[in-house]
């Protein structure tokens, strides 16, 4: 991808959040940018893994969406996956690029969650297309690290 | 040319049915629905072997004295089973693997289509 697409993409995922944000039912705007998110995920990944040999178990995926899928979208990898082989499992991105742009430092600290829930959904709709149903969140500690934690509903 | 094409969905429902005019359709579902259990036998036994290539194209799953069958599946769990003429000598292994390549590329660009619903049926006019 070129340097122009790179950051148009960027810009449109924060002109998404804006107008969503910005709307009149505030409450939505949280579970439609994930919704966003999700249906993106889900189709994106039907493209993304047509070249992928066939998943070996629930691991194998994750260390697919932490090292394939973070470059394709994120231009890097997941600095760090751990899980506690239960279903539960968290990745940390020190350097998330959709946080990247705000300043670090606590002033705008706590407009962070608007610009991570987009990539809940779409770590979300990716692992449903996939075969496993999760529920992902995300928290900002310090810009612009991110730490998302998926949640694997079983039965 | 394949004599039948059938993507078959995550839970095992028919997203699009293909049939050569002039066939035995009924037949032939009966041999998709072969085809069908064999790759089930295969995603789940895969899993347990060493060796396994783990490849989405699946082979030949069974060949009857008229037809074969081949299978491939995808990532999202999504079945494509083709099937062909016994005496149809022209398609080797690798052509029937080029063309489920092929159908697999078609089948992700009808999920990036901003009017199709994952999960319903594929309709094209």
């Amino acid at each position: 991808m070129s340097a122009a697409e790179d950051v148009l993409f960027e810009l449109l995922h924060m002109e998404i959040v804006k107008t969503f944000t910005d709307s009149k039912d505030k409450d939505d705007a949280a579970s439609k940018l994930e919704y966003i998110g999700f249906t993106t995920g889900y189709r994106f990944v039907e493209r993304a893994t047509r070249e992928t040999n066939r998943f070996k178990d629930e691991l194998d995926i994750m260390k697919y969406i932490c090292k394939v899928f973070w470059v394709s979208v994120f231009k890097k990898e997941i600095d760090n996956l751990r899980t506690n082989h239960q279903g539960v499992y968290v990745l940390n991105d020190n350097n998330f690029r959709f946080l990247t742009r705000i300043s670090s430092g606590k002033q705008y600290l706590q407009y962070a969650p608007r610009f991570v829930t987009f990539t809940c959904g779409l770590i979300r709709g990716s692992l449903a297309n996939l075969g496993i149903n999760c529920v992902v969140t995300a928290e900002v500690s310090h810009l612009p690290a991110c730490k998302f934690q998926v949640q694997v509903q079983r039965g | 040319m394949a004599v039948s094409l059938t993507i078959i969905g995550k839970e095992n429902s028919p997203l699009y049915i293909w049939m050569d005019e002039g066939r035995d359709s009924l037949q032939l579902q009966y041999l998709a629905h072969t085809g069908l259990d064999v790759i089930q036998e295969k995603i789940s036994v895969g899993q347990k072997l060493p060796g396994d290539s783990r490849e989405l194209y699946l082979g030949l799953l069974y060949a009857s004295e008229e037809y074969k069958i081949y299978g491939y599946t995808t990532n999202s769990k999504i079945k494509f089973i083709v099937i062909t003429d016994v005496t149809n000598a022209a398609l080797r292994d690798n052509e029937i693997r080029m063309m489920f390549r092929h159908l697999h590329s078609i089948y992700s660009t009808v999920v990036c289509n901003p009017f199709y619903v994952p999960g319903e049926k594929i309709s094209s006019q």
